[in-house]
């Protein structure tokens, strides 16, 4: 096959913006610190989204590292077990609601507009609006840690009773936080597929779309059906615990079990939510970096519409052990397994388009590679999970802790590294230090094995998760995960440090940054001006 | 121009349109969660997993008893935290046919010093055993009140129905004591005070 040329576009748009001459219907933006509170720009607003992420996986971090801390050794050293549970909560909420899911939609922010040839969001204001919420939510949810009471203790999934009848008092906090984090979340995802839906460039149909925004429009779907869900779920925590109903309570009729099935049926998609974004862009990357376009892209949206309609049916999968019937622990494995095979497509997919590919191995394609590997092997251990018999030994152990991670820390979170480190010539105009971001690279590879693996042991063996304190036989799998923890967590300052000498200066990058790179975003220059694409560019389908 | 111009008019129609569908679906979904509730409460009734019982009295439905087989029906009292109540009951097992029906005396005590309501919320295991486990008269119908100190005997009068699954030999059934708080006037304020500072 010949090494496919990327498409010219015409550059006109780009290059009044550069000379600095801008429609006249737009003011000079205001300085300072009111220029980041008002800004309607996507890209601006994309750059507030993934700074706001990375101090929030820092603060989660460091959340995590007490927790390892403390379980570095067995025995109590450091924190009392309420401050521990604290932490294990917060941890959860926090890397969740307000890492993971910001940094996505950051990067949507910057790059959906770019991609698909649009001047901007669809709502512009909008777009400020959901990002201003965020530091408004997450303020208010950390300051429940200093509430007499302390903050949620109850586990990221918040089960009741444990968070309405025995909960501290700043639950309330808590659930305006998670509502507000919610409308935020929410608005984003309209104004995406606003974006995605009417703003494509003209001549580009939606199977001529980068994956990363087709994954990103499944994503939003998803947001749109789950999130008011959990906006639900949270309303009527807060009717049982201030208005005196019963929502989940047995003793006015209500049905504790009632808020797991609630939860999870929003629960589980939302899982995908932070990783079908992940998929997208190891779905761009990996094709620049082999030089061959994208094996089976038609099977690659089929199979993230499937995993999106699968997400809805198999959340009782997460509850094997409350007593379901026979029936249903059936068919909640089993529908469980079928994700496997679209999920196995999509590995295909990557694996077939490496294959004779002339592939390099700059950081943004370390990063994917070692997601499409590690996060497969987060996948097979969701399998083994989906077994509902073994399922009853392994529920609530180390092996959970140890599958999730997996899917979440090499799989979603390196997406997202990955993703900064191909677009940051595109953002800033220079080449981040590949010698730095390899050794962030391989420093995090084995930090993030050497904190999780061991986990798989000690939950075959075991060990129950959200406990402070452990039985000496798991000390040593322990040590190695305390040990990992540290390595990860302070090699994310390398990341940092390559982002922050990136911003000031480094190697020039031109438009097209990267060889095999021929998407939309690779046509304006580097970095990326203020306004794009004002008029329209004119879409070339690239002929195979 | 007037072209570009009739484009972004289009453009922003489109937009309008896909939020609106939008906002739609989330009013929808919101909706829907709460709609679960009443769903869900249904379905298990209907399908008697999760070993919700009627909480009416029923008729008996057979007048033959299966003397072919046994069935051991067990019974497990609880108490709750926020409520001094004691619950006994006069034997912890009894061994019935299908079809036979059975009095089983159950006792509450109140053992604090004034009067309150609570209810016995039932609790049926295997799950599948719920549909076959008619009550024809049971305490937990009804809400109770009883005064300082005293002591009251109220029978359970039940049937198992014939078409009780083969493989289901033992069945529990678990009577948890629940207060009631709405009945505010009868709550001492102790026990409001109580139900404050748990929040």
């Amino acid at each position: 096959m010949a090494p496919k040329l990327p498409p010219t576009y015409p550059l006109e748009h780009s290059a009044t913006t550069a000379a600095g001459s801008q429609a006249p219907t737009h003011h000079a933006p205001p300085r300072g610190l009111l220029r980041w509170l008002l800004t309607t720009n996507h890209k601006e607003i994309g750059s507030l989204y993934l700074i706001f992420s990375l101090i929030m996986f820092f603060i989660g971090g460091i959340f995590a590292l007490v927790i390892r801390a403390e379980l570095f050794q067995p025995g109590l050293q450091l924190v009392n077990p309420e401050f521990f549970n604290q932490m294990t909560t917060m941890h959860g909420l926090i890397m969740v609601f307000a890492a993971v899911m910001p940094a996505f939609t950051g990067l949507a922010n910057w790059m959906i507009p770019l991609q698909i040839g649009a001047p901007d969001m669809a709502l512009p204001r909008l777009n400020n609006f959901s990002f201003w919420l965020l530091p408004v939510a997450f303020t208010l949810l950390l300051s429940t840690l200093f509430m007499p009471g302390g903050g949620p203790n109850f586990g990221w999934t918040f089960y009741a009773p444990l968070s309405t009848t025995y909960a501290p008092p700043s639950t309330t906090f808590f659930i305006l936080a998670l509502h507000i984090a919610g409308i935020s979340s929410i608005l984003g995802a309209i104004n995406i597929i606003a974006t995605i839906l009417n703003m494509r460039a003209p001549g580009m149909r939606m199977m001529d779309m980068p994956l990363f925004v087709w994954t990103w429009l499944i994503t939003a779907f998803l947001l749109i059906a789950v999130m008011p869900v959990l906006a639900g779920v949270i309303t009527m925590m807060l009717m049982d615990i201030n208005f005196g109903t019963s929502f989940f309570s047995a003793a006015g009729g209500g049905d504790p079990v009632l808020f797991q099935h609630l939860f999870w049926f929003f629960g589980h998609p939302e899982v995908y939510i932070m990783i079908l974004p992940a998929f997208g862009i190891v779905s761009v990357i990996i094709p620049t970096f082999a030089r061959k376009p994208l094996f089976g892209y038609p099977s690659m949206v089929y199979a993230t519409a499937s995993i999106a309609l699968l997400s809805f049916m198999v959340w009782a999968h997460h509850m094997f052990v409350v007593g379901l019937p026979l029936a249903a622990e059936l068919f909640f494995m089993y529908s469980t397994m079928l994700i496997a095979v679209p999920t196995g497509v999509k590995i295909f997919n990557w694996i077939t388009t490496l294959f004779r590919g002339s592939i390099s191995f700059e950081s943004p394609m370390l990063f994917s590679l070692a997601f499409v590997v590690l996060f497969t092997i987060g996948g097979f251990s969701g399998l083994m999970l989906a077994i509902s018999p073994a399922d009853f030994q392994y529920h609530d152990t180390y092996f959970v802790v140890a599958h999730f991670h997996y899917v979440l820390v090499p799989g979603a979170v390196f997406a997202i590294m990955a993703a900064v480190y191909y677009w940051l010539p595109k953002w800033t105009g220079h080449y981040p230090n590949e010698r730095l971001a390899q050794w962030h690279f391989w420093l995090s590879v084995i930090g993030v094995n050497l904190t999780f693996f061991p986990m798989h042991f000690s939950g075959l063996a075991g060990m129950p998760r959200r406990i402070p304190d452990y039985a000496l036989q798991f000390a040593d799998f322990n040590m190695l995960s305390s040990l990992g923890a540290f390595l990860f967590g302070f090699s994310q300052l390398l990341f940092v440090l390559g982002v922050v000498l990136c911003v000031r200066g480094g190697k020039k990058a031109p438009a097209q940054a990267w060889e095999g790179a021929w998407d939309l975003e690779w046509t304006v220059p580097s970095p990326a001006p203020l306004h794009t694409f004002e008029t329209p560019p004119v879409f070339k389908r690239p002929t195979p | 121009m007037n072209n570009q111009q009739q484009e972004i008019f289009e453009q922003s129609v489109g937009i309008r349109r896909t939020v609106g569908r939008s906002i739609a679906a989330l009013v929808g979904m919101f909706a829907f969660a709460f709609a679960l509730v009443p769903l869900y409460d249904a379905f298990c009734r209907l399908t008697g997993i999760n070993g919700k019982v009627d909480t009416t009295a029923q008729a008996f439905v057979h007048e033959s008893v299966d003397e072919s087989r046994y069935v051991t029906v067990q019974f497990i009292t609880r108490g709750s935290a926020g409520l001094p109540w004691k619950m006994d009951v006069e034997t912890q097992q009894v061994r019935v046919h299908p079809g036979q029906p059975t009095e089983v005396d159950f006792t509450f005590s109140n053992q604090s010093d004034q009067s309150n309501w609570g209810r016995a919320v039932p609790s049926v295991s295997p799950s599948e055993a719920s549909p076959h486990l008619r009550k024809m008269s049971c305490f937990c119908f009804a809400e109770q009140q009883l005064q300082a100190g005293e002591k009251l005997t109220i029978p359970l009068v039940f049937q198992l129905t014939h078409e009780l699954p083969e493989e289901i030999s033992t069945i529990t059934l678990v009577y948890t004591l629940y207060p009631v708080k709405n009945r505010v006037s009868q709550l001492s304020s102790q026990q409001t005070q109580h139900a404050g500072g748990t929040i």
